[in-house]
């Protein structure tokens, strides 16, 4: 193996990931000449058909934007539209959104850690292929995303694409006997979770340390959701509505996504390892305790960790929706009624795979006149290039095929959404 | 040892699957995924032999059956389709965007280039066609699956049936049929709300009835729906046209009888 050569390092097909994308990196012996994570997910262009529609549409139209994490469209839309006209919600219905958001991240990484991202780990091309091998872990993996699924159901509906999600709160919120129903499922769902923080603590992780700058939101009291300033570990500290001015969207054109950057600064990391860093603290004892146990301490970084960092999102999730569901008392109304008033408004929420930011302008009639949707899979864009130049130079030694699955698995932990951010991976790597 | 030889034969002939996606959201074919209870049970009955958003394995066709998500909106995928179709002996498509164009067929009533200016900062990078149309628009579809997203009981349904040989079990009437099996009250008599459940086939359980809101037509029309009686009743109801056409544009906006009624209330 000579490492002088060039080589090309190329997935035309990304696979375990939602959309559709390809990698290409061109190398020089270990120098890395070019890196492209090319999106060529057709575009489907929401920010242009939402004007002109009706902002009670909007929830429902966003959703559609992502099978897998519809429940942060709604959200990061009806909050960003509340603002624009005013809204307060009710305490109860706040509850509700976040018991809502626990369902979803639970099902999210559930399906992340064991069916898309742990086979790369134990060397299978799929969780079919595994489940041969580790069926129990299979059908505890299954089952927990079935819980998951379950509360989004029972507050929305059905798992993809709810229906209930409404500016102001929801069209009909459940009463309480309903969410104790699902206490006892909850309950083996957190100690599953704790087995999934031990589980994947045992996986063998590459040593491969980047220094990010990691952004997600902070909330006084909470690990976040739908509120709190977003800030980073290099001193960004600002409200949604200042989100524009600090980031910029930039078009290049090798993707149908564009690629978000800080302005000044270049490429960030947004999603469960920038959670984790910027709000350990916030997390519940159960959850900061089994990652301490497990020696995983802020800040983590090393992105091959993320799936440890799900895990522990897991554990969260599942405490977080047993003390809701504890407390929860119906509110007075399902929602509360909008103003007729026009307005703009902008909001952030935490999807499973980062922040997503949406800023709606409203007309007196109600319709939409401007809609702006940033992705967090657009935002890790730039990221996981950036992290692919270093990684492919480290690989610069290795077997061309080994080399292309261990970018790719680079690829795959930031559990890329490329639907959102347009859509499916390719791989290439060219060696010269 | 016979029966065990009598296994491995029966393994042999497993019949492959394809999972193919188009312009869409991932979340049909996530519906598979979704099928927790019988996931397992489905991959012992098939073999998964292309499915990239589940698998690094892609095997090349062909395959029994190919099931379609997604619509076409660019000159490479309206090639792609032709290949895909050559390569599966039953093609099924499924959910909205590859029966009916999607939610993104709201372009086909606007000038594309716009929007593309709308959304991207350079347009002349991005390659896309005028129209996002329904995959039996370019090639012939064994069987459609409705839905946005599709129900996952009528897609297992649908795939048992098609190894099986048999028709598939799913209804084209009415959403309004599942609302009286479930003992609803109907929200559009009883409390004057507009709802499509009237000209939209079932299959999502009368969700939003039982939701306290009304239908908006996940599902697409209906075998012969009556849309210009829900038209009239909508304007009793004091729906505006521009309101009455937006309801019929949606996800399913271009399917050709949604598409119709949404232009006919326009044109009064």
């Amino acid at each position: 193996m000579s490492g002088r050569g060039t080589r090309t390092i190329k997935v035309d097909t990304l696979a375990r990931v939602e959309g559709e994308g390809a990698i290409y990196i061109k190398m020089a012996g270990d120098r890395v000449s070019d890196v492209k994570l090319r999106i060529y997910e057709p575009p489907r262009m929401f920010e242009a058909f939402l004007r002109g529609r009706h902002f009670s549409e909007v929830p429902d139209i966003t959703a559609r934007i992502c099978g897998i994490c519809p429940i942060a469209y709604q959200m990061s839309a009806v909050h960003a539209i509340e603002r624009a006209l005013g809204i307060n919600i009710d305490p109860a219905v706040r509850l509700l959104r976040r018991l809502f958001y626990c369902g979803e991240w639970i099902e999210s990484h559930a399906l992340h850690i064991y069916m898309l991202h742990a086979p790369d780990f134990l060397g299978y091309q799929d969780v079919i292929e595994m489940a041969k091998d580790h069926r129990d872990v299979v059908e505890k993996a299954l089952r927990l995303k079935k819980i998951g699924n379950r509360i989004v159901q029972l507050l929305g509906g059905r798992e993809i694409h709810p229906i209930s999600a409404a500016v102001g709160g929801f069209h009909k919120t459940p009463a309480k006997e309903q969410l104790r129903e699902l206490v006892g499922d909850l309950e083996w769902s957190l100690n599953a979770s704790l087995e999934a923080v031990q589980w994947t603590s045992t996986l063998q992780f590459p040593d491969f340390e980047q220094d990010y700058e990691f952004v997600a939101l902070r909330h006084p009291d909470e690990y976040p959701f739908c509120e709190g300033r977003l800030v980073s570990n290099h001193g960004l500290d600002i409200d949604a509505a200042e989100y524009e001015d600090r980031f910029a969207e930039l078009h290049v054109k090798h993707s149908n996504a564009l690629h978000s950057v800080i302005r000044g600064r270049g490429s960030y990391l947004v999603g469960p390892l920038a959670r984790f860093n910027l709000n350990f603290e916030k997390l519940p004892d159960v959850a900061r305790k089994a990652a301490i146990n497990t020696g995983l301490r802020p800040p983590v970084k090393n992105l091959f960790r993320s799936i440890q960092v799900r895990a522990v999102e897991l554990v969260f999730a599942c405490a977080e929706a047993l003390r809701i569901i504890a407390a929860y008392e119906p509110p007075s109304a399902p929602r509360v009624e909008a103003p007729n008033r026009t307005g703009v408004g902008q909001a952030i929420t935490e999807a499973p795979r980062g922040i997503l930011y949406h800023r709606y302008a409203v007309n007196e009639n109600g319709l939409i006149v401007t809609a702006k949707i940033i992705p967090p899979t657009s935002q890790n864009q730039r990221r996981i290039e950036d992290d692919l130049r270093e990684y492919a130079a480290h690989l610069a030694a290795w077997p061309l095929d080994e080399a292309t699955w261990k970018c790719e698995q680079a690829v795959r932990c930031y559990d890329p959404c490329i639907s959102c951010a347009t859509h499916f991976l390719k791989v290439v790597i060219e060696r010269e | 040892m016979s029966s065990n030889s009598k296994r491995q034969t029966k393994a042999a002939v497993k019949p492959k699957v394809g999972v193919f996606k188009f312009a869409s959201c991932d979340g049909c074919q996530l519906s598979l995924l979704d099928a927790e209870d019988e996931l397992l049970g489905v991959v012992g009955a098939v073999d998964i032999a292309y499915f990239p958003e589940a698998s690094r394995k892609m095997l090349k066709g062909p395959y029994d059956i190919g099931l379609v998500e997604g619509s076409i909106t660019t000159h490479h995928d309206a090639e792609r389709i032709q290949e895909v179709r050559r390569k599966c002996r039953t093609l099924i498509t499924i959910g909205a965007c590859a029966t009916a164009g999607g939610i993104q067929a709201l372009r086909n009533w606007k000038d594309v280039d716009e929007f593309i200016r709308v959304v991207y900062a350079a347009p002349q990078f991005i390659s896309t066609l005028k129209l996002s149309t329904p995959i039996a628009e370019h090639v012939p579809v064994d069987f459609e699956l409705r839905g946005c997203p599709i129900n996952k009981y009528q897609l297992i349904e649908l795939i048992t049936a098609t190894l099986a040989g048999r028709k598939p079990n799913i209804p084209t009437y009415s959403v309004c049929m599942e609302c009286k099996r479930k003992a609803n009250v109907c929200i559009a008599v009883a409390r004057g709300r507009a709802c499509l459940g009237p000209v939209t086939q079932a299959g999502c359980g009368a969700l939003c009835p039982s939701y306290d809101r009304g239908c908006y037509g996940c599902f697409g029309p209906m075998e012969t729906p009556n849309t210009a009686a829900l038209t009239s009743q909508f304007r009793i109801l004091g729906q505006s046209d521009e309101q009455i056409s937006r309801a019929f544009r949606s996800f399913n906006a271009w399917a050709w009888q949604f598409r119709r009624a949404s232009e006919e209330c326009k044109r009064v």
